[in-house]
């Protein structure tokens, strides 16, 4: 039964548009596209045991190489943009990489943070990607029939690129190069004198994961159609990592459930309707309080409820 | 740039490291020695600055027991979110505490917003220290500026004198360098770590005090300190408050002379040392304790 679960997961997020109102729509392809996100991260923090809080600037440079690479006046090739996308974030992954793997633990949690800092500053300070105020997609991209525009097209795009995702990671656990991974997060010391050049694997892991993180930016950017600075705030760092913890770390479908649960609460408690109005204007409040209570009451994350007791 | 302006940003750059070694050296106490990544250390700041700005009425001229009251207040707040969110996450990993103190960020921010209110507010300088001193024929320094900087200097000096010639200082120094140690030889570690932590929440309180009058008060302020402090403990070694004085006046330098030199590019200067350092010194400039 469980191992079925993400495919019976998949195939009723594909029937769902049937029945959600346009709202409810988009909310589930801003809840895929963060699920890709926090999956990329789950690479490095659930798989390989690096722990980055600076993951969202792979996120915005992929959202912003999206629309700085679109033409003006039409749409761009999709294929294309989500390649470009894919590779800047890569590539700043690979320099980011580089240099904070030489640093471990706490210290790569802070660099990694710096790092994302510096990437923000770029474009919150200098005209490159229209300052604080971000930049605007004239025309969503197209691939042959696939429009961008086109809400539904949109959806299954988003739906399409988490499943891919998920797949790729699921495979890669098993692979030689995940059990590598995963010998690397119990114990380097030991992976390295079995011979493994330990530094290259993490890094080709940090630069999948951007890679990974600069697909989800690519989702966001085509979906709302615009970008600013504060996509990539360590706010927004902090906030993934959230999801992953919520979900429960070393699950891939941790990432999901948290990305989802994430969203929702964030949903509910500034929905006035629901929490009435005085609460809805400090969501941050009980959003807070929340995750107290999850930090206190569930060391093992929303997974861990799943789990049979002993 | 002529000498007097030179002057002038080199006393910028100063008084900029010392504040931002107030806050840093309380972070990096946090971490060496209770080993938390404290992400709410920038909301510690940002309340010291909102409680100058709602204790200045009520004290007026009295300025240095407003600062000694705010201390006293901010250090028994420092006490009790030390027992109640953080007693029972020590056991847990890092990523657990990560999360708590993130909550407790938006906590705090939205707190900050219920009672004082989304405004940006100004702090007057008390009038003894409200004047300016003229330096070199054209350009003046105001006297506030040089008050912080005096100000950080003495706490520095205090701080110094805590760790390194007293009791409790010597406790903190071995709970840098070998957490398990002090632990094994009977020390109360929980109210060592409650000492620390206050401690560290008072220091970064009084840096937003101390920093209110210069700039203004306003929501946010605390997210950009905390990262810039993240920097400074990076490049000065976790849990070394000797390394958090070079570092801070490191970056009060490279910060002051970027935004000076390169108007557009200054934000990135303090990553790209940042940068250097490690590439130079993965572990910081100084090893833990001093």
């Amino acid at each position: 039964m469980r191992r079925w679960l993400p495919w019976i997961a998949a195939l009723a997020l594909a029937a769902l548009p049937a029945v959600l109102t346009p709202y409810a729509s988009d909310l589930v392809v801003k809840i895929v596209i963060f699920a890709v996100f926090a999956l990329s991260l789950e690479l490095l923090v659930g798989m390989t045991g690096l722990v980055s809080l600076g993951h969202a600037a792979f996120f915005g440079i992929g959202a912003y190489t999206t629309l700085l690479a679109s033409p003006e006046a039409d749409g761009g090739n999709l294929l294309l943009l989500l390649l470009a996308a894919m590779a800047a974030a890569a590539l700043y992954a690979l320099f980011v990489g580089a240099l904070s793997l030489r640093t471990k633990g706490v210290y790569f949690i802070m660099v990694t943070l710096a790092f994302a800092q510096m990437a923000y500053f770029v474009f919150h300070d200098t005209k490159l990607g229209g300052g604080s105020d971000g930049i605007y997609l004239n025309v969503r991209p197209l691939l042959g029939p696939l429009d961008a525009g086109n809400k539904r097209h949109m959806y299954y795009l988003a739906l399409a690129a988490l499943a891919a995702t998920y797949g790729l990671l699921s495979l890669l656990r098993r692979s030689r190069f995940g059990h590598a991974l995963a010998g690397i997060r119990v114990n380097e010391q030991r992976m390295r004198a079995a011979g493994f050049a330990t530094y290259r694997y993490k890094l080709a892991a940090f630069v999948l994961a951007g890679a990974l993180a600069g697909l989800a930016g690519f989702l966001l950017a085509v979906q709302d159609g615009v970008v600013n600075p504060e996509l990539m705030a360590w706010h927004e760092s902090g906030a993934v990592l959230l999801m992953i913890i919520l979900g429960g770390l070393g699950h891939l479908r941790g990432a999901v459930i948290g990305a989802a649960a994430f969203a929702l609460l964030k949903e509910l408690y500034a929905t006035p309707a629901l929490v009435g109005d005085f609460l809805a204007g400090h969501w941050q409040l009980t959003l807070g309080i929340t995750i107290i209570a999850f930090v206190a009451l569930l060391p093992k994350g929303l997974i861990g409820l799943l789990e049979r007791r002993p | 740039m002529d000498f007097a302006t030179f002057l002038v940003q080199c006393l910028n750059a100063v008084q900029y490291g010392l504040l931002l070694f107030l806050v840093a050296s309380g972070l990096t106490l946090i971490f060496g020695i209770m080993g938390v990544i404290n992400l709410a250390h920038g909301s510690f700041y940002m309340a010291g600055a909102y409680l100058a700005f709602s204790l200045a009425p009520l004290f007026g001229q009295h300025f240095l027991p407003m600062l000694l009251v705010g201390v006293l207040l901010s250090a028994a707040f420092g006490y009790l979110l030390e027992w109640a969110f953080f007693s029972f996450l020590y056991e847990r990993e890092h990523l657990q505490q990560v999360l708590m103190t993130y909550a407790l960020i938006l906590v705090f921010e939205e707190l900050r917003s219920m009672l004082v209110g989304n405004d940006v507010h100004g702090v007057p300088a008390p009038d003894w220290l409200a004047g300016t001193l003229p330096l070199g024929s054209l350009m003046t320094y105001p006297v506030y500026r040089l008050f912080a900087s005096a100000a950080c200097i003495v706490v520095g000096l205090a701080l110094y004198g805590v760790v390194n010639h007293t009791r409790l200082g010597m406790m903190i120094r071995a709970g840098a360098s070998n957490r398990e140690m002090v632990r094994g030889l009977g020390i109360d570690i929980t109210r060592l770590y409650r000492i620390v932590f206050a401690g560290g929440v008072a220091l970064a309180a009084l840096a937003g005090m101390i920093a209110a009058p210069m700039s203004s008060v306003y929501p946010g302020m605390g997210a950009h300190i905390l990262i810039i402090c993240f920097v400074v403990v990076v490049i000065g070694g976790i849990g070394s408050i000797g390394g958090a004085l070079i570092a801070s006046l490191l970056v009060g330098f490279v910060d002051t002379f970027g935004k000076v030199f390169f108007a557009e590019l200054s934000g990135i200067g303090v990553y790209l040392l940042m940068a250097a350092v490690l590439v130079w010194r993965p572990e910081g400039l100084m090893k833990k304790g001093w």
